[in-house]
């Protein structure tokens, strides 16, 4: 379970919220020249990171508004919250809890939901 | 049972991933296409992934025909494998019910039953009144989305999930497989677009082929190799009962109010919940796709009302956009990867694991898995099961 911030009422269940999968994907400039494959990445295509992961949301039991998120899905630590027109943070202002692709985090979901 | 084996220095073949379909493909490669020189590694335990996570169900009333003999291939090998592997499978062919909910859910699935009987399939639809026969403890009337008929495979059923791992992991071992458990796969490594071998937590290991069957982190591991593949990973959910006296004797699945539970021989009642609506790899989900099933359990089931659950774990799996799985080779050469399963896996374990030897073995897929090529994101030739994947994807 997931308390998710939303930038515009506050913090809510998540179960309010629907995701709607990897940010800042822009379609393709000139996509009738593209070819299948690119055209294929674009369609089918999208990050997958056990990590840092930027994802939309939307508020759809709430206010309807979308924004976006960076969150660990190794963790389901949500480590920021910012509205859709404002900049993507860099990547390398977060730290991955991870130290192999595939391994485990020290701390397990859910646990960092225990006031630090 | 198996040897635990140090790693050695070089093999014709990794396999990455010691659950069903991983030990399966070591299983069916040195079984079939003569290769011996093999190892599979596990990060953790054998069969202590999706194998070990699943609901055990067993069926391949899938609608289109790629994925019917894709499946069925599997329910023919799942038949004779308690024999083939000389150890119990627990296969218990006690059907699976598909219900329906509402008019679409009527035509969808009628037409789906011709189409699996077309193709040779067993699948059959029963009005409301058969089904109570067969389920007297269903309530199909007095609820909000009544039951309005059904789908049925009697040829489905459920097996012993650890029992497909430790089968295929004896009958591997003794043929001279190296089954590597507590050796995680870090990093595949490749030079001028070759394989080369495993970085694993026990070392580099050298390999001709690597086999990358690792179910939710396969993505992960194929972007080390630079492949990118079209994969989410999600958390889904199941959970069993306390157990009780037999009580329901087939398996009844439900998409449109998301329930399904089969009755396991421990007499736990075993359901499966939904995926999390979002990416995550914590193998745990959400306690709101659980109250979901639960409550649309105990509307069809009023008499489970007050039984209590003993225990609830997540897994993750990796969901393909068209529902359907990957068996496939990619663009670095002696890579290969059977991913994709999303929430459905378990049913296909020994068809998968067949094909993909092959496909391994011959560095060409099988007649039978050459459709799920990783060339279906591009050309357009989708195998959309959306609709026989019981489980929202």
């Amino acid at each position: 379970m997931i308390l998710i911030n939303c930038p515009y009422c506050g913090e809510r269940d998540q179960s309010e919220f629907s995701n709607g999968g990897e940010a800042h994907v822009a379609r393709p400039e000139n996509s009738e020249n593209l070819n299948d494959k690119d055209w294929g990445q674009y369609v089918f295509y999208r990050d997958n990171p056990k990590g840092i992961f930027y994802e939309r949301w939307v508020h759809s039991h709430g206010c309807r508004k979308w924004f976006n998120a960076v969150r660990n899905t190794s963790t389901d630590e949500i480590l920021k919250i910012y509205k859709l027109d404002e900049k993507q943070p860099k990547l390398d202002r977060f730290t991955n809890t991870l130290k192999t692709p595939s391994g485990e985090p020290k701390v397990g979901s859910g646990n960092f939901t225990v006031k630090k | 049972m198996w040897k635990s084996p140090n790693p050695k220095k070089t093999y014709d073949v990794i396999v990455v991933g010691g659950g069903g379909h991983g030990l399966g493909t070591a299983y069916y490669l040195a079984k079939e296409h003569g290769i011996k020189n093999i190892a599979v590694i596990e990060k953790g335990w054998l069969g202590g992934g999706n194998t070990g996570r699943n609901t055990t169900i067993i069926r391949s009333n899938y609608l289109w025909n790629e994925s019917a003999y894709l499946y069925d291939h599997s329910i023919k090998l799942w038949e004779n494998l308690s024999q083939e592997l000389n150890y119990n499978m627990m296969f218990s062919q006690r059907g699976v019910m598909n219900l329906a909910h509402n008019e679409h859910d009527i035509k969808e699935m009628k037409r789906r039953v011709s189409a699996n009987r077309l193709n040779g399939l067993d699948t059959q639809w029963l009005e409301t009144k058969e089904i109570k026969k067969l389920v007297p403890i269903m309530n199909t009337d007095n609820l909000r989305y009544p039951v309005l008929g059904a789908a049925f495979q009697p040829r489905g059923g459920v097996a012993r999930h650890d029992a497909v791992a430790w089968g295929f992991a004896m009958r591997a071992d003794e043929m001279g497989v190296d089954i590597i458990q507590n050796c995680e796969a870090q990093s595949i490594k490749t030079r001028s677009g070759k394989v080369e071998g495993v970085k694993t937590s026990k070392g580099f290991i050298r390999a001709k082929k690597v086999a990358v069957v690792a179910s939710g982190h396969t993505s992960v591991l194929a972007k080390t190799a630079g492949v990118r593949l079209p994969l989410q990973s999600r958390p889904l959910q199941a959970l069993v009962s306390e157990p009780i006296k037999p009580i329901i004797n087939t398996v009844v699945m439900s998409n449109a109010v998301h329930a399904y539970v089969s009755q396991s021989d421990k007499g736990e009642l075993v359901i499966g919940a939904g995926t999390d609506g979002y990416n995550s790899f914590t193998q745990r989900g959400g306690y709101d796709v659980i109250e979901e099933t639960v409550r649309a359990i105990v509307e069809l089931y009023p008499i489970f009302g007050k039984m209590k659950m003993l225990r609830q774990w997540g897994g993750i799996v990796d969901i393909c956009p068209d529902a359907s799985p990957i068996i496939s080779k990619c663009e670095v050469k002696g890579l290969y990867f059977n991913c994709g399963w999303g929430t459905g896996g378990f049913k296909a374990t020994p068809g998968s694991a067949n094909v993909f030897a092959h496909t391994v073995a011959n560095d060409e897929p099988h007649k039978i898995n050459a459709p799920f090529n990783l060339e279906r994101f591009s050309d357009g030739r989708l195998i959309d099961e959306h609709g026989a994947a019981a489980v929202a994807h």
